[in-house]
């Protein structure tokens, strides 16, 4: 199943991403401090913030599987957003919230509020409700405890959802932009460059308590931030096979294109075909999420993931190894993609992760 | 008949439903093949003849093929249902493979009327066997550069020379043969041409080929001074590479028309788990050791994701960088999923799997019978390096090799 709106927003989300970030501009911007507020706006005015929103908090609701189209073309260019983050923290909030804190958020992040997700820990797990911050409720407050990291683009959010422990139990508490004290934020030396990663310290953040949301579905951030990683992925493979075939056909060695070469030939077919199939795994996940069937949905999440975690990277090495001396440098487009791979690869879960999740679900359900 | 209505087609549904879960043969005591070019002993031929015999006498072969003919003079999807329920009952397969899927919807499209007359019914009752004649020694995915002559001599032709694997050899009654009847002409294509020719014909000696396996179903047929009718030159001479290509349409499945039934039992990774749960590794269930787990989802996954992948890639916006490269990856990743699931499944059976097919082996043997076989996939129609450099070259677009 594939819509008339997913089709519309691959064509324009497409386009836009090839025009708002080319090469020059991912690289340009390797090393800025702030996010791109002029392509953000632009994002926000197209109505993308808001595509998996409610209609009654101000979205389109159109659901997550319309959003993997934005994502996919993100990924397609390289692009470093904050948009997987502020989506992600829109189906949060629409999963976890109260209806107040629906109607006060969900209308704020349609019309441009970054929201960013700070739940990985200094551990590196990736079991999302299995975590050491604390929450304290002191009378109205809760005065919070612990280290996030990961926490991308926290510095330019307008506010972070943050898990923590209340009474042993994980749930979800929204923490504004301006409750954070400057010195919490630390920016991250990550893999991706073209990802603004921070550490979130929390000792010392104290928020009221109606900031807990109601709910704590973490399967539903789950769910999205694998199908967005998935979207990711799908973009960054083709990226990748373009970038490889581009010099496979141009740089000549012993007389010879190299793409005339078997040894190169032939593991560039196996990434194409990973890509094909990487596709097929991605809009089949979005379409038996968006129909609600929750069980099949997490089997067709954790295979998209768990395939393209390796597909991508594999893509990303031989990107690296097909360019020879060149590909050794930085000046060479191949790390950039190689550096997503393993960005990608390593966030919510890589590929032994998730096929280990996947086996009760696939081997011990007899019939 | 005029359109059927959904009541008819789901009554029609449960009463082939019915009809086959009655008239499942039983087992039969020993392996049988996986597809017709398996077929490698008498027994094994009798028994899948006789199956394909009782579907067609009971009406579920050639259902859209004409009344006149042999067939019902249905529409296709009758036919196209009580194939599935074969499919899903995990029938034998029909071993008429090239009469029911090539040769005969081949005839029926552009054979005289004396030819339909002739072959179609025997084809479909399993009574007249059909083989292929275009593989050469010399000229394996080269059909073109086909050498073996047809020389007109009087009411003959005379045949010389040689074909390969020509599945069901010794059982055939008549084979598709494409042959050269001359030497010149503007290039070799031009001088080939087609005939429905007859085995049963001195100085035609099928010889079966001994296979990876041990076992046969292939043969290289010789022709050595042999003479057919000359009116068994399908068209005129020199039309022959056009009507070959046109078999090829039926043999890829591009162009529909076929009889119906199943082709062969294909395995899919469902069997694979199967096993799994039964094979044994160090005295537990091969399901329980971490590593097969792992590798099981694998499988799955991949098989999943080449399931799905038809569908998608029907869908325009979804095939936007390399559209062509589902359709004519095919083949490639069909036989190498096979090739690797094969493997896994031998794999899972501890000592055992250095067993071959015997009473001792695991299933009889079946699962490192399928492996050696599904070479057929990954090496026929053009190997699987021959079709990574395809696609590399046609798809992505990369300088030939």
């Amino acid at each position: 199943m594939f819509s008339d709106e997913q089709a519309m927003l691959l064509d324009t989300a497409a386009e836009f991403c090839r025009k708002h970030s080319p090469i020059e501009t991912v690289r340009a911007r390797l090393d800025a401090d702030q996010i791109d507020v002029a392509t953000w706006q632009e994002i926000t005015e197209l109505g993308w913030l808001g595509i998996n929103v409610p209609e009654e908090f101000g979205g389109l609701g159109l659901g997550l599987s319309c959003v993997v189209p934005v994502a996919e073309s993100m990924g397609r260019y390289l692009m470093g957003s904050p948009y997987s983050g502020a989506i992600t923290a829109g189906e949060c909030l629409a999963t976890s919230g109260s209806r107040e804190q629906k109607e006060e958020w969900l209308p704020k992040i349609v019309s441009g509020a970054i929201g960013s997700m700070a739940l990985t820990e200094t551990n590196g797990n990736w079991i999302l409700d299995e975590i050491e911050a604390q929450a304290v409720v002191r009378t109205d407050m809760l005065e919070l405890s612990g280290t996030k990291c990961f926490v991308t683009d926290a510095d330019a959010a307008n506010f972070c959802i943050v898990s923590v422990n209340v009474e042993a139990k994980a749930r979800l508490a929204l923490v504004k932009r301006e409750q954070i004290p400057d010195g919490n934020l630390h920016r991250e030396i990550v893999i991706d460059e073209t990802r603004r990663s921070y550490q979130l310290d929390l000792d010392g953040i104290t928020v009221p308590v109606d900031q807990l949301l109601e709910g704590s579905d973490f399967q539903a951030i789950e769910f999205a931030s694998l199908l967005l990683l998935s979207a990711e992925i799908t973009g960054g493979l083709v990226g990748s096979i373009h970038t490889i075939v581009e010099y496979l056909n141009t740089r000549r060695a012993f007389d010879k294109v190299i793409g005339s070469y078997q040894a190169l030939k032939h593991p560039t077919v196996k990434i194409l075909l990973d890509l094909e199939a990487m596709r097929s795994h991605l809009y089949h996940a979005a379409t038996v999420l968006a129909e609600g069937k929750s069980d099949e949905a997490e089997v067709a999440l954790r295979m998209a993931k768990a395939h393209g975690s390796a597909a991508f990277a594999f893509a990303g090495d031989r990107a690296v190894q097909f360019h020879g001396g060149f590909g050794f440098t930085y000046e060479c487009d191949a790390q950039l993609y190689l550096r997503r791979a393993l960005w990608c690869q390593y966030q919510f879960g890589d590929e032994a992760y998730h096929r280990h999740l996947l086996e009760p679900m696939l081997l011990d359900q007899v019939g | 008949m005029t359109n059927a209505t959904e009541i008819e087609l789901n009554e029609f549904r449960e009463d082939v439903s019915f009809w086959f879960s009655e008239n499942k043969p039983a087992d039969p005591g020993f392996l049988l093949p996986e597809t017709f070019m398996e077929v490698s002993t008498d027994s094994q031929f009798e028994f899948l003849r006789d199956w394909q015999q009782k579907v067609y006498e009971a009406g579920y072969l050639g259902m859209a093929w004409p009344e006149e003919y042999g067939g019902r003079g249905m529409p296709q999807v009758f036919q196209d249902i009580a194939t599935q329920e074969m499919a899903s009952q995990r029938l034998p397969f029909m071993p008429n493979t090239i009469g029911l899927n090539w040769a005969g919807p081949l005839i029926l499209k552009m054979g005289r009327e004396e030819d339909k007359q002739k072959y179609i019914k025997n084809i479909l009752s399993a009574e007249d066997m059909w083989c292929q004649g275009f593989s050469e020694p010399e000229a394996g995915s080269d059909l073109g550069n086909s050498q073996c002559r047809a020389v007109r001599d009087g009411d003959d032709y005379v045949i010389n020379g040689s074909k390969i694997w020509t599945s069901l050899g010794t059982y055939a009654k008549y084979m598709i043969l494409l042959a050269r009847t001359s030497t010149g002409g503007a290039n070799k294509y031009a001088g080939l041409s087609y005939f429905l020719a007859p085995m049963h014909v001195e100085g035609i000696d099928p010889k079966p080929i001994q296979k990876l396996t041990g076992e046969y179903g292939f043969c290289q047929t010789y022709f050595d001074d042999a003479r057919i009718p000359a009116d068994c030159l399908m068209g005129s001479e020199g039309e022959g590479w056009n009507i070959a290509m046109v078999t090829l349409t039926f043999e890829r499945g591009a162009t529909g028309g076929q009889a119906g039934g199943i082709a062969s039992m294909e395995l899919n990774i469902n069997d694979v788990v199967e096993l799994s749960r039964r094979a044994m590794r160090n005295g537990k269930p091969a399901i329980e050791d971490p590593h097969i787990r792992s590798q099981l989802v694998q499988l799955i996954t991949e098989s999943r994701g080449n399931q799905l992948m038809a569908a998608r890639a029907k869908i325009p916006a979804l095939a936007t960088d390399w559209p062509a490269a589902v359709p004519m990856s095919g083949k490639l990743r069909g036989s190498e999923l096979k090739r690797r699931m094969c493997q896994l499944a031998v794999s899972l059976q501890g000592a055992n799997g250095a067993r071959f097919v015997s009473e001792k082996a695991i299933d009889g043997g079946k699962w490192q019978r399928s492996y050696f076989n599904s070479f057929s996939g990954t090496i026929g129609g053009g190997t699987s390096e021959i079709q990574h450099n395809i696609v590399g070259e046609r798809v992505l677009g990369l300088p030939k090799s």
